[in-house]
């Protein structure tokens, strides 16, 4: 890791196997990201958004080529090592949600800070503020079906914020949302970046999203097609 | 522990469904511990029963005595010796003339063992003080069910044939002075209870006996040549072997409730796999490994049986208990089964069958959660976060 990059992908190629043959969903991928970014890769469907954004997470392989993370090479790490880095170091904010049904919102919070084994009073302190964040405390004893979708989102981006990672990997976070909740999560999200520094990337084709980023990753056909900073 | 926490978590979270799952397996548990405790229950009575009616501490057997051939009876008897006849008199053992007779209870003729046995003995429970007499007539006792069976009551007399040691066939007639009850039936189905030196007498046979039933507290005696001693392993085979064969019954009420139970908590978990492929995948991307997720679905699987033990012990116990206390009363009829069956069975309960059954349901849970959970460990993390069937 140098000179505050938190991302090094070089020559990265990833292909899917198909019967005999195989599909290339990545191609020659080379980025570099920095500490403190609000990136996005952009593109329509099918260009590699996601499979770019799952490796990053240490979710998916590259077949060639490096994603280094964190100064771990994304390809030479066991299962073990892999989820150690997303314990300690990465947030994830689903399209879905995807929050456990059967814990209220605090407990939803609270579940990467039990998989680190933090210390109760500390995992309290730790998800409260997290929650002052986006402004949930109200529906702390909530479950998600007692919820809105922007409200879930909000509790996705706590649990994705509550342990303060490093990175946070958010893929189509507003895809469910209606315009007025995609602009408040966006707010909240640029909020903590500003706030405590953490790198975002966004995997989107939302224009709502695509106006809150700070730099932009255009994808097509698996390729980088465009990367450009954006003015605010 | 984190596994532990989040299972208990989990399951607690999935409020009515658990507790349905978790129903079913306390069901499991207290109907198998409840059977286990009746058979328990009546092999434990059927002991004492056989054990106080029919064969004390042991007998000594005519060395060709064989109670399922009859033709053995004929020969099955010796002289008793002086050192039997004392401990005749010191109550140790009581001897027993065993010949085949008929009897003929109004006009109809029926097959009996006419038995010989001392009006004054105290080892065994049959009330034999009933054949003490000074009349000169033949008293005789019989079970319930023998007198149910030849429609005989207390004042009856009726016809006696035998042969004597000559094989001379003789008659006499014989007075049913008490009808007693028995849960040992081979103490009451088909026998004539009736003073030894009478039947000594008829038969000829002075002085003699076919076995010779030893007091409780002291069974086995010494060597006495001629006559084999019979333990309780020996007397009480038929007893074990019959609670075997109700055991293996048990059994399969046991697997049937079990593969019910387990059902629940397999479908349970299956069905987890397939509708919470997503929280798998979150439970991965969050920084699980998919061994630990696997054991998080093990474990909770598992955890069914625990709360199900807890929940057995809060209704399972007072109503196991009541049933101890209050007996499984058997219905009408049960007396002619021809098993040794009391009217009411009181369920006996160890903490071994209690332990066994919990280990045993803990054990088969685990294992039948394990399998479906064992499917997580094939599933591509990308492919469970988005909730899609592999």
């Amino acid at each position: 890791m140098k000179n505050g990059q938190l991302i090094t992908i070089t020559d990265m190629v990833k292909d899917y196997p198909i019967g005999k043959g195989y599909f290339r969903a990545l191609e020659d991928i080379n980025l570099t990201i920095g500490e403190g970014e609000f990136a996005g890769l952009v593109g329509p469907s099918g260009s590699g958004k996601t499979t770019l954004l799952n490796i990053i997470g240490s979710l998916d392989v590259p077949s060639k080529g490096d994603a280094n993370v964190l100064g771990h090479s994304i390809g030479q790490l066991n299962a073990r090592q892999s989820a150690q880095l997303r314990n300690h170091h990465l947030g994830f904010i689903f399209q879905t949600y995807n929050l456990l049904p059967v814990y209220n919102v605090f407990e939803n919070v609270e579940l990467p800070l039990l998989l680190l084994k933090m210390e109760k009073n500390k995992r309290y302190e730790l998800v409260n503020q997290a929650l002052d964040w986006v402004g949930l405390q109200d529906k702390r004893k909530s479950r998600p079906a007692q919820l809105s979708g922007g409200e879930c989102q909000r509790v996705s981006i706590a649990r994705a914020m509550v342990k303060q990672p490093k990175i946070v990997l958010a893929d189509e976070p507003t895809a469910n949302l209606d315009a007025e909740n995609s602009h408040n999560i966006l707010q909240t999200m640029e909020t903590l970046n500003r706030d405590l520094k953490t790198t975002f990337i966004f995997a989107t084709h939302d224009e709502k999203v695509i106006q809150y980023l700070h730099r932009k990753i255009s994808l097509f056909d698996g390729k980088v097609a465009k990367d450009e900073q954006v003015k605010k | 522990m984190l596994a532990i926490k989040l299972a208990y978590r989990n399951l607690m979270g999935a409020r009515l469904r658990t507790w349905l799952n978790v129903f079913v397996l306390s069901l499991a548990f207290v109907v198998i511990i409840w059977f286990k405790g009746v058979l328990n229950g009546w092999n434990q009575q059927a002991r004492h029963d056989t054990i106080s009616w029919q064969i004390g501490g042991g007998q000594y057997w005519h060395e060709n005595y064989d109670p399922y051939d009859p033709f053995t009876v004929e020969d099955s008897h010796a002289p008793l010796t002086d050192e039997m006849t004392a401990a005749i008199k010191q109550g140790k053992m009581t001897p027993t003339l065993i010949s085949q007779a008929s009897i003929y209870p109004q006009g109809r003729i029926q097959s009996v063992s006419l038995r010989g046995v001392d009006p004054d003995q105290q080892i065994l429970e049959l009330p034999t003080e009933y054949l003490k007499s000074d009349d000169g007539e033949i008293p005789a006792i019989i079970g319930s069910r023998t007198a149910k069976n030849s429609k005989l009551n207390i004042g009856d007399y009726v016809t006696v044939r035998w042969r004597d040691v000559n094989g001379t066939f003789d008659a006499n007639e014989v007075k049913i002075v008490h009808i007693f009850k028995t849960d040992v039936p081979t103490t009451d189905l088909g026998i004539l209870w009736i003073p030894i030196d009478k039947h000594q007498s008829m038969v000829q046979m002075p002085n003699q006996a076919t076995t010779l039933t030893t007091s409780h507290e002291i069974g086995y005696i010494g060597e006495f040549p001629g006559w084999v001693f019979k333990d309780h392993y020996f007397l009480l085979s038929e007893i074990r072997e019959m609670i075997k064969a109700k055991s293996i019954g048990g059994y399969i009420y046991f697997i049937i409730l079990m593969s019910l139970a387990m059902l629940a908590i397999f479908d349970t978990q299956v069905l987890s796999i397939f509708r919470r492929q997503k929280e798998i995948g979150t439970h991965i991307a969050l920084g699980m490994t998919q061994k630990q997720v696997v054991a998080l679905f093990t474990v909770e699987g598992a955890m069914h049986s625990i709360l199900a033990a807890f929940l057995a012990m809060i209704y399972g116990i007072p109503l196991l208990a009541l049933q101890a206390k209050v007996g499984w009363s058997m219905p009408a009829g049960t007396d002619d089964f021809g098993l040794t069956l009391s009217d009411t069975i009181y369920p006996s309960y160890s903490i071994g069958l209690v332990v066994g059954t919990t280990l045993i349901v803990l054990i088969t849970t685990t294992i039948v959660s394990y399998l479906p959970a064992r499917r997580i460990s094939k599933m591509e993390p990308t492919d469970a976060i988005r909730g899609k069937i592999q």
